[in-house]
């Protein structure tokens, strides 16, 4: 099964939510270790090497390909 | 003449070759194995029981000063069975098997490798590497076949240039190895050279081939203290320990009530400072507490890389062990490896010398054992990158697992203070015959025969007694015995290109028809069912064994077009 990057989030808004509020009155050192912690507990959740490996990617190419200009005015 | 015991003390006396001597005519020996450490003299040992003439040469006239390799696998004990000296190293052997993991102050889990029983060596043992080596050298000396020669430096070699045609193989002309002794130099020729001379190796240099590979900023104390001590035979390792801060540390038992403290120092840890008796009794009484008794019997402060040679084959000259390879020593695959090492290229060499097999054999040897090193330098690698953080979100992902792992078992196979040394399944080995038929479990070709406990005219046995040394067919029966097939197979393996020695199993309490099955073979009873289930075997299966014990083909009903076939792939006869 391959990552999904369509829309999938069952309530989009209360998990964004959610996910600031799990950083709620933490430092950065906590806020570090909390969200290692959320990566490690939904990639065995997801459990596929392949799909993990291509989040891995994006996730990546999100900071490495900042040149690259993004066809993204057009919202 | 008689081993001392004190094998750490020992000193072995020089004598002159008869090489040395100035009307000494010029020989050339098959095999010369240069450095007598665990892979050397397990090479050695092995050469001598397949009836090859072997010297031994060490620069030295002890054996390893310190514990150095502690732990030694199954695979190891499997090996050293064969060798003779099995039921020694065993027995002096600590033997464990829990292994428990902390994080700072806290137990974050523990593990067993007990598994599944039915062994007949445990999982590991650990025993400080100067018994191994006494051991091997004990038995080393009740062959009388082989030569070791105490002080005898390799420092210089000239070897057929190896890109030349024919001057590979049995044909090709000898090696000429220069030998310093305390008495002068002598010339030492051989057709094959077995360098075991460790992971400085000189002939390495001397031949100028390099190794490549990480080398990794840190260092380790490694302290072994005698004590009396209520701790369990068990392997403790602590991630930032409080007595430890920042750093992690590894607690193991030894025979003689002797305890491995292995203790991350940092890459800026002064090597010298750090030996000082009064800064070692410090560390150690914080783990131990302060009204704790002991006395240090060793110190050494390591570093460590994970390189390995391009290739373990220079010509006639053959790598083995941290030669060829090195690693990092979490996980004890270094003299594990090695020994495995000398396991896989004993029997090819000593085939390759009689003519038996194409030199063709011998590259088998360094192709099956460079992709063992690549396996264990990538599991020891993921040890120390998961050990030593190299950056500040390696290390917050690493505390993270551990953190997780106290309560929730998925990170617990997250936790890696070494994954423990297994051996390599050769799958991919062009000695293998590929399976035709259906087979389920994990005795797949190119892996490790398995063990199971049997019974052999009313005894209690073990499998892997009657396989290896030669190549060994291993047919199962049935209720029954064989079938008319088995048979003609067993009958068939008489007259192969080399000695096959036949192993038939059958089923507890089956019926022997009069002495037909066991007439051309071993023959054993599956005592618990398990060698049944462990070669997911059913009546007329078959199973060809090479002499090191790595299965190389198997067939649900195999017919002797068949094992010839297997044979002679396994023994690379199509290639050359």
């Amino acid at each position: 099964m391959p990552l999904k990057t369509e829309p999938n989030l069952t309530r989009p808004d209360d998990f964004y939510e959610s996910l600031l509020e799990m950083h709620r009155d933490l430092d950065d050192a906590q806020s570090q270790s909390a969200n290692a912690q959320l990566i490690l507990l939904l990639a065995n959740h997801i459990g596929e090497q392949a799909v993990l490996v291509e989040a891995m990617r994006l996730a990546r190419e999100g900071v490495t390909e900042r040149s690259t200009p993004r066809a993204s005015v057009t919202r | 003449m008689e081993t001392p015991a004190d094998y750490r003390n020992a000193h072995f006396a020089y004598r002159r070759a008869a090489e040395a001597a100035s009307d000494a005519q010029a020989v050339v020996h098959p095999v010369v194995v240069v450095g007598a450490g665990p892979t050397g003299l397990a090479t050695a040992i092995d050469l001598a029981q397949r009836g090859i003439e072997v010297v031994l040469v060490d620069d030295d006239d002890r054996l390893s000063v310190g514990s150095r390799a502690i732990c030694f696998s199954k695979r190891s004990l499997e090996v050293f069975d064969r060798l003779g000296c099995g039921e020694v190293m065993a027995a002096k052997g600590v033997r464990w098997h829990v292994g428990k993991v902390f994080f700072r102050d806290e137990l974050v889990y523990a593990f067993d490798l007990l598994g599944e029983s039915g062994y007949r060596r445990p999982a590991f043992v650990n025993l400080q590497q100067y018994y191994v080596e006494g051991y091997l050298l004990e038995r080393a000396m009740q062959l009388d076949n082989l030569d070791v020669r105490w002080k005898n430096k390799v420092v210089g070699i000239e070897a057929p240039r190896m890109r030349d045609a024919g001057t590979r193989g049995n044909g090709c002309e000898p090696i000429a190895l220069t030998i310093e002794t305390p008495e002068g130099q002598y010339e030492l020729r051989a057709r094959f050279v077995v360098a075991a001379d460790g992971a400085r190796s000189p002939l390495r240099k001397l031949l100028g081939c390099d190794s490549a590979g990480r080398t990794f900023k840190d260092r380790f104390l490694i302290a072994d203290v005698k004590m009396e001590a209520d701790f369990p035979p068990e392997r403790w390792f602590w991630f930032d320990p409080p007595f430890h801060p920042n750093q992690s540390v590894l607690l193991h038992r030894q025979p003689d009530n002797v305890w491995r403290i292995d203790f991350q120092l940092g890459w800026d840890a002064d090597p010298e400072l750090e030996k000082a008796p009064e800064r070692v009794l410090a560390r150690v009484r914080a783990l131990l507490g302060h009204d704790a008794q002991f006395s240090l019997e060793w110190v050494s402060v390591y570093t460590f890389s994970c390189v390995r040679m391009k290739s373990f084959r220079c010509g006639n000259v053959l790598f083995a062990g941290d030669s060829a390879h090195c690693m990092s020593p979490f996980g004890a695959r270094g003299a594990n490896s090695g020994l495995q090492d000398a396991d896989n290229l004993a029997w090819k060499l000593a085939l390759v010398l009689r003519g038996l097999a194409p030199d063709a054999l011998l590259d088998s040897y360094a192709r099956e054992r460079e992709y063992a090193a690549d396996e264990n330098i990538r599991h020891s690698t993921r040890s120390t990158d998961f050990i030593t953080p190299k950056t500040a979100t390696s290390r917050v992902f690493r505390d993270a697992v551990l953190m997780l792992a106290r309560h929730h078992a998925f990170a617990r196979q997250l936790v890696n203070s070494g994954r423990l040394s297994v051996p390599s399944v050769l799958a991919d080995s062009a000695l293998n015959t590929a399976d035709r038929d259906t087979f389920s479990g994990s005795t797949v070709p190119g892996s490790v025969s398995a063990d199971a406990p049997v019974d052999r005219d009313g005894d209690d046995d073990w499998l892997l007694s009657h396989l290896g040394d030669t190549f060994s067919l291993l047919i199962f029966g049935g209720t029954n015995g064989l079938d008319a097939n088995a048979r003609g197979l067993l009958a068939a393996s008489t007259s192969c290109r080399v000695p096959v020695r036949n192993v038939v199993v059958l089923p507890a309490g089956a019926q022997v028809s009069g002495t037909d099955d066991a007439a051309a073979a071993t023959l054993l009873f599956d005592r618990e069912g398990l060698a049944a289930e462990r070669y997911d075997a059913k009546p007329g299966t078959a199973y060809l064994i090479r002499p090191d014990q790595h299965v190389c083909a198997r067939w649900r009903a195999a017919s002797a077009a068949d094992l010839e076939a297997a044979l002679a792939r396994a023994l690379c006869a199509n290639v050359d």
